[in-house]
């Protein structure tokens, strides 16, 4: 191979593209010629589906692939975090069974980690995995569950040694969401939605080869997902932008982005929608009103301030410097911002908050804010939780005690769920 | 647009930061509090012979070294860092900005370099008794007289009124109103017919002054009534450069107070290992992080000439304003009792804070401003 530099990539990726793609090839066809070629995942080692290329170079592949309107691999969901995890800590057998088909889009993921008795605090987690003759037998509960209903393969953290401390005793598996032990309601949400599931695991079973590393290396694994998780928050939703072109391909693309981005639908206005603030001002006559301006005010300058720090932050990595505090601070913000915004939308509409749907303002959307905002500060790790991780990791402030790490888990006090 | 600081703009930073830490230790803002000028010659000369710092935004044409408000903003967050006793805003943010934003190329020539060698000490006489940062609100007389003009009437709030050597003065034509028949005028600090009187500030690292003008002597600088829109434009760049200082004093008091809550022990442990202490802590961080990007993205969008520049400067004034405040409040609250002690050096700080909260406009003005320039 020649040497990798962004100009060999750059002419490579274009002429393989140019002689390969055809939007009117099937979705799944297609992804299998990325799989082969390495260029859908360039960044991916060459014996599983990659090219070896330093990640620094994976922008300039994916230019070409929007140069020329090229569907990618599938991004969107799970399978992402699957394929990354699996990547890192998976059998060779594993890698094989699921890495190709995580970039087709072929297999759907979901992630079964939280449990009704530990939200903050993941590796608490008591779904318990019992090996008996041959087998995992798995029981217990899970919560929070994107996508559980449709998934074909569950990401499971479960624990394993009841007689170790709390994070040694827990083990990672693959769960076959198919299986007659495996059931899954909707969880619905004070906002009526219902984008999670409940995921109840009785006498499920996890064949030896499912574990994901060594048993009690459960948390490792977990906390490369999580980190992943992390990483690409924002990505896992906004990747997926759906093309407007004509072709079987996009036709297919479009179709499982609108299934796979289905359940986040409501997620602009659990942000708060302070883009609809001054617009809705206008509308409801109180934009002159010297009290809902300050109000308003103070919205708009939270938010411009947190978005020049998001690009303060990114700058900085730009230019190769280490992250300063402004990187770890955008989640606090953002539900400061959610807050102060629905407060604004309230004083803004009035007596038409009391009502909702069709009824209300906007078709919903206003009364959708007010009762969203309140998962900003939760999901993903609640303000409570970001503002220990400031202190301790930022400010370098002495951490908690911990009562419950050095001693078997069996003697942990912990919640009685179910 | 970007708003990162350069290397060679980090390293001015740490320059900066070590000569004002040597130089500029809190008992000598304490000793210069307490004097009635609150500044000294021989240290503004050391400042200037060694950083050349007031020259720093004067163009190269009239002796100064041509930089913008990014590295004005670092030398003003670094000087509210270290709560310098200099008359350097006056003279550096407002008499040049003033000079450079209505006069003419002979009134450039002629103020310029002196005030870039630092050898005159420059101040801007705008806000009258009724404390408005606004050129409507001026009362002050000018008629003109012989060759030059005859000045009638008050000023207050004058940043280091009572020591500057030139005093920028804004005044309008007998019978005119609102932005017309406004026009600057320079006046020397020991003309005769004017009175000036030291104030008693709040803040004792501050000093305002108030004037009194009676038929004083004083030349025209620029073009006469048309000094509505360089004083706006002043005003606006004031409110820039003092959010970034009020963001430097808001960071150095946020660090004080982590320092102190990691060495304090109550109840056998540091405070800083209660969870009320930790969460306080976080957001004082973001807050000061969110009011420095607001600050040192005005300072950038002065630089870069942005059309929106009026709502920005006001945004971060407003975000500073709210901040510095805030986060001295919590940084008096973190020390306990002893925070609420002369001897503790937070209250110079807190005090600072105040002094800046409203000098200019408080965040309320501010939001208002922003407001009607942004979302109108």
């Amino acid at each position: 191979m020649s040497e990798l530099n962004e100009a060999t990539v750059r002419a490579e990726v274009r002429a393989w593209l140019e002689a390969n793609w055809d939007p009117n090839l099937g979705l799944v066809e297609w992804r299998e010629k990325l799989a082969e070629s390495g260029w859908g995942n360039p960044h991916w080692p060459s014996a599983w589906h990659g090219r070896d290329l330093p990640v620094g170079l994976a922008p300039v592949v994916e230019e070409e692939f929007k140069r020329i309107g090229a569907v990618g691999v599938a991004k969107a969901g799970i399978r992402v975090l699957a394929a990354a995890t699996i990547l890192a800590h998976g059998s060779d057998m594993q890698k094989a069974k699921f890495l190709r088909r995580s970039m087709t889009g072929e297999d759907t993921w979901c992630q079964l980690f939280s449990e009704p008795g530990s939200g903050s605090d993941v590796a608490g987690a008591v779904t318990r995995a019992d090996f008996k003759g041959n087998q995992w037998v798995v029981n217990g509960q899970k919560v929070w569950t994107t996508s559980a209903h449709k998934a074909d393969w569950g990401l499971l953290l479960a624990r394993t040694d009841w007689d170790k401390p709390k994070h040694a005793g827990l083990s990672y598996f693959v769960l076959d969401m198919k299986q007659p032990g495996v059931t899954v309601h909707p969880l619905k949400q004070m906002n009526g939605h219902a984008s999670f599931n409940q995921v109840f695991i009785t006498d499920a079973i996890v064949p030896p080869d499912m574990l994901v590393g060594e048993v009690g290396q459960g948390w490792a694994v977990t906390t490369t997902t999580l980190m992943h998780e992390r990483r690409g928050a924002d990505g896992l939703r906004s990747w997926a932008q759906a093309s407007d072109r004509e072709g079987r391909c996009y036709d297919e693309e479009r179709a499982e982005i609108k299934t796979t981005m289905e359940p986040y639908k409501w997620y602009p206005q659990r942000a708060g929608r302070v883009d609809l603030i001054v617009q809705r001002a206008k509308e409801t006559g109180h934009f002159d009103d010297p009290v809902v301006r300050q109000e308003i005010a103070k919205v708009l300058i939270i938010s411009k301030a947190a978005e020049w720090t998001a690009r303060r932050a990114r700058t900085a990595q730009e230019q190769g410097r280490p992250q300063g505090p402004e990187g770890s601070l955008g989640k606090l913000a953002s539900s400061y911002i959610a807050r102060a915004a629905a407060r604004v939308h309230t004083q803004l509409t009035g007596a038409d908050a009391l009502l909702t749907g069709e009824d209300s303002p906007m078709g919903g959307v206003i009364a959708e804010i007010l009762v969203s905002v309140p998962a900003t500060s939760i999901a993903g790790g609640t303000d409570e939780i970001q503002h220990n991780i400031i202190a301790e990791r930022v400010l370098s402030m002495p951490k908690e005690h911990s009562v419950d790490t050095g001693k078997p888990f069996r003697d942990v006090p912990r919640n009685t769920v179910g | 647009m970007k708003f990162n600081f350069s290397g060679e703009q980090e390293e001015f930073r740490s320059n900066l930061r070590r000569f004002l830490t040597d130089h500029a230790p809190a008992k000598e803002a304490r000793r210069l509090m307490e004097t009635d000028a609150g500044w000294e010659r021989d240290g503004w000369r050391k400042l200037n012979e060694a950083l050349g710092l007031t020259a720093m935004r004067i163009p190269e044409a009239y002796g100064g070294h041509g930089f913008g408000f990014g590295e004005l903003g670092i030398v003003l967050e670094e000087m509210g860092r270290a709560l310098l006793c200099a008359p350097y805003f006056a003279t550096a943010v407002l008499a040049t900005g003033a000079i450079l934003n209505a006069g003419t190329e002979a009134d450039k020539q002629a103020l310029l370099p002196d005030i870039a060698l630092g050898e005159t000490i420059a101040t801007l006489a705008c806000a009258e008794d009724s404390g408005q940062w606004d050129a409507a609100a001026t009362t002050l007389i000018a008629t003109p007289s012989g060759g030059g003009y005859r000045l009638d009437g008050h000023k207050s709030f004058v940043l280091d009124g009572h020591t500057a050597d030139t005093i920028v003065v804004l005044g309008r034509t007998p019978g005119s109103a609102g932005d017309a028949g406004l026009s600057f005028f320079t006046v020397s600090g020991d003309a005769s017919g004017l009175e000036r009187r030291l104030l008693k500030t709040m803040d004792p690292t501050r000093k305002l002054a108030r004037l009194t003008f009676n038929g004083v002597e004083a030349k025209l600088l620029g073009e006469a009534g048309t000094a509505a829109a360089p004083f706006a434009r002043t005003m606006l760049e004031a409110a820039v450069c003092l959010a970034n200082e009020m963001v430097g004093g808001a960071e150095r008091l946020r660090e004080d107070a982590l320092a102190y809550s990691k060495m304090r022990m109550q109840f056998g442990r540091q405070i800083a290992s209660f969870q009320s202490m930790k969460h306080k802590a976080a957001d004082m961080l973001l807050e000061v992080e969110l009011a420095k990007s607001a600050a040192y993205y005005a300072a950038a969008a002065l630089d870069d000439g942005d059309a929106d520049i009026a709502a920005i400067a006001s945004l971060a004034k407003a975000c500073a304003s709210d901040t510095y405040t805030q986060t001295a409040v919590h940084a008096v609250q973190i020390h306990g009792g002893i925070g609420f002690t002369w001897d503790n050096d937070t209250h110079l700080w807190f005090k600072r804070a105040k002094s800046s909260e409203v000098l200019f406009g408080d965040a309320h003005h501010h939001r208002e401003q922003m407001m009607r320039h942004w979302a109108a």
